[in-house]
């Protein structure tokens, strides 16, 4: 069929904005990387917000020792399961009443507690103050994501880049044992690990590293096997370079970028897995307050006392939704062409 | 092409057996570390009656002579008892409840993916629109939103107060489907959303949709026609993912509304110490998960011959 490109009604065209070229100023010095990615994150609303959020958070996760009124593990059994009550607060359910036998009732007058002395979160089964509880299960949450995080990064690299660089049989066979590994789901895993070495920190820590290096590695090897053949690769090994310098100074920061994007996205998904665990009732041991430990006896009294499941869990629900945010404007930022997995 | 394609299946087949191989090893070994003895009432034993039980189950020979009759029964399929359940099969056991979990986790799965990518290809249609915000807003709540949080939320809401389905338990038929699918299927939902979002803003941008377009199809066909066609087919390599996702869901959802599955079964044997039930679901879980690899893989070759069978993947 053959349009006269004149007999086409004007109304059917629509503009078409411009694709903006990215252009620079010969003579201007570019931006450096790291500087570059800082101006386009503060451009990411979402990010910026989440960024503050997340300082905030660990910021009180941190001074928990010191913001904390009342010691997490100290019981108060005359003061058992009092709901929330902060000063100043009239909505219901954070003003020290709750209902008994239909009738709307002050808890804390009817356990002696004195005017002055509120529990910002409620206490629970025990009599112990669930802000408190909830501040140093952050922090522990936190730890435990943060050094799996960095535990899985070294691994990872490490794994990844040996691979790479030394490619042909080494690298075969590196490879087919990730392949190998990768067939074990990781949940399992670190399951059967907490079984056999007494939960604690360390142990939970170490089971999520050993669990979840794999991607990385595979990522990282992915990047070298690009950059190794770039030409200022070849002219460092030209002037005699060795490959683990080759493999420090010129591969290792040309992925730096997305190697800190995948460890943020690490971060959530360990804060997910030891609260897991901790819900099950295989990850932290009581009286430790984490995330999950709260979340674990939470449910246990949720229908009678639900401001003790609900509120470590808005607090994970946000945690890690800032966490998310902010890597996700994080990868935006440090890799722009790099696509969503 | 036939000669590669049996080179391909027959070593991936290898792969999957040594695999399978390595993690009965790698549990075994984690087992017979285990502290504790599986007998629920051990601190009433003597000595004596420990010992004669050992004997009876033959756990008092030798690690290596343990490992080699294990093997053996497992390639007989026999998977020891349960130690939870006396003299309980333990293929009983696990088969008396595997096709609840399979039945959960599929429908969530097809629940999860259908719903993830009408979410991901509205977003992705509508971008930088307020429906777009709010689609995106979604998956990354499902993302963040861990399934446990979720599925007591869903019990609380539907069951406890409003009264409309019921709180656990598997005995009302599909009724008592509903709320655990729901709840597994947040994350493949989020997954899946994501995912077709980012694939069809892709496709969407390409010059034969732009082409299509100035020929004057409509906006829906060319979407489901031209532009979902070619974003769906990269979703199977996150089936993986999905599944692994699907597993580790199942032990805390099925545990929170009662369901009689793989999982519940999988968190009461750990607590209880029941060895050969909880080798025997790790092996499971396991076969699953390389069955699922095997599949994405040959699937991924059918649909993308760029990808050289056997080849190096970079």
């Amino acid at each position: 069929m053959r349009v006269d490109p004149a007999t086409i009604p004007a109304s059917l065209f629509r503009f078409r904005p411009a694709q903006r070229e990215a252009e620079q100023d010969a003579g201007a010095a570019s931006p450096s990387f790291w500087k570059d990615a800082w101006l386009r994150l503060c451009r990411n609303r979402a990010a910026v917000v989440s960024m503050a959020l997340l300082l905030f958070i660990i910021a009180v996760a941190f001074l928990a020792p010191v913001l904390a009124p009342y010691d997490p593990n100290t019981q108060n059994i005359p003061r058992e399961n009092l709901p929330p009550r902060i000063p100043g607060i009239q909505i219901p359910g954070f003003n020290g009443y709750s209902s008994l036998a239909g009738k709307s009732v002050d808890r804390y007058a009817l356990a002696g507690v004195p005017d002055g002395v509120n529990y910002f979160f409620g206490t629970d089964e025990f009599g112990r103050d669930l802000f408190s509880r909830t501040l140093y299960g952050t922090r522990i949450s936190l730890v435990i994501a943060f050094v799996a995080a960095v535990l899985d990064l070294t691994i990872g690299v490490v794994y990844g880049l040996t691979s790479a660089m030394k490619g042909g049989r080494t690298d075969n066979i590196m490879q087919r044992l990730l392949e190998i590994l990768s067939g074990i789901p990781g949940l399992v895993l670190v399951v059967l690990m907490l079984l056999i070495f007494s939960p604690g920190l360390t142990s939970i820590i170490f089971a999520l590293a050993i669990s979840s290096w794999i991607p990385m590695a595979r990522m990282v090897r992915a990047q070298t096997l690009r950059i190794k053949n770039m030409e200022y690769v070849l002219a460092a090994r030209a002037l005699g370079t060795s490959e683990v310098r080759i493999a420090l100074s010129h591969v290792l920061p040309n992925i730096a970028g997305i190697v800190v994007v995948r460890t943020m996205f690490s971060i959530p998904a360990a804060i997910f897995f030891e609260t897991f665990l901790s819900f099950i009732g295989v990850g932290m041991k009581v009286p430790n307050a984490s995330l999950g430990t709260l979340l674990n006896s939470g449910y246990k009294v949720f229908r009678i006392y639900p401001y003790q499941m609900w509120i470590p869990a808005v607090v994970l629900c946000v945690i890690m939704l800032v966490f998310n945010l902010f890597a996700d404007g994080l990868r935006d930022a440090l890799d722009p062409r790099m696509k969503e997995e | 092409m036939k000669k590669r394609w049996l080179r391909f299946i027959v070593q991936r087949l290898l792969y999957m057996a040594l695999t399978l191989w390595i993690i009965i090893t790698i549990t075994f070994l984690l087992m017979s570390f285990l502290p504790g003895t599986p007998y629920n009432n051990q601190d009433r034993l003597t000595a004596e009656q420990l010992q004669m039980l050992d004997q009876k189950y033959g756990l008092n020979q030798p690690l290596f002579r343990r490992y080699l009759t294990y093997l053996n029964n497992i390639l007989h399929g026999d998977f020891g008892i349960s130690l939870q359940f006396s003299d309980q099969k333990v293929t009983t056991l696990l088969g008396s409840r595997i096709g609840v979990s399979m039945q959960l986790g599929i429908q969530a799965a097809v629940f999860g993916t259908v719903v993830g990518v009408i979410l991901g290809t509205i977003s992705a249609m509508k971008h930088n629109t307020w429906i777009d915000t709010f689609c995106s807003l979604f998956a990354i709540l499902g993302r963040s939103a861990p399934n446990f949080v979720v599925a007591v939320l869903l019990q609380f809401v539907f069951a406890v107060s409003l009264k409309m389905l019921p709180i656990g338990l598997w005995e009302d038929g599909f009724q008592s489907t509903i709320l655990p699918t729901l709840a597994l299927s947040i994350s493949p939902m989020a997954d899946s959303a994501r995912f077709i979002r980012t694939e069809m803003l892709e496709v969407l941008s390409s010059d034969y949709i732009e082409f299509a377009r100035a020929k004057g199809m409509s906006e829906f066909h060319l979407v489901v026609f031209h532009g979902l066609r070619n974003a769906i087919i990269p979703l199977i390599t996150i089936l993986g993912p999905i599944t692994v996702s699907l597993m580790t869901g199942s032990l805390v959802v099925e545990n929170i509304f009662a369901v009689p599955g793989i999982g519940e079964q999988f968190t009461k044997s750990v607590l209880t110490n029941d060895y050969y039930t909880i080798m025997a679901m790790t092996i499971l879980f396991s076969a699953l998960l390389v069955v699922v690899i095997f599949i994405t893989d040959i699937l991924y070759q059918i649909i993308d011959p760029r990808v050289r069978i056997g080849g190096e993947k970079a």
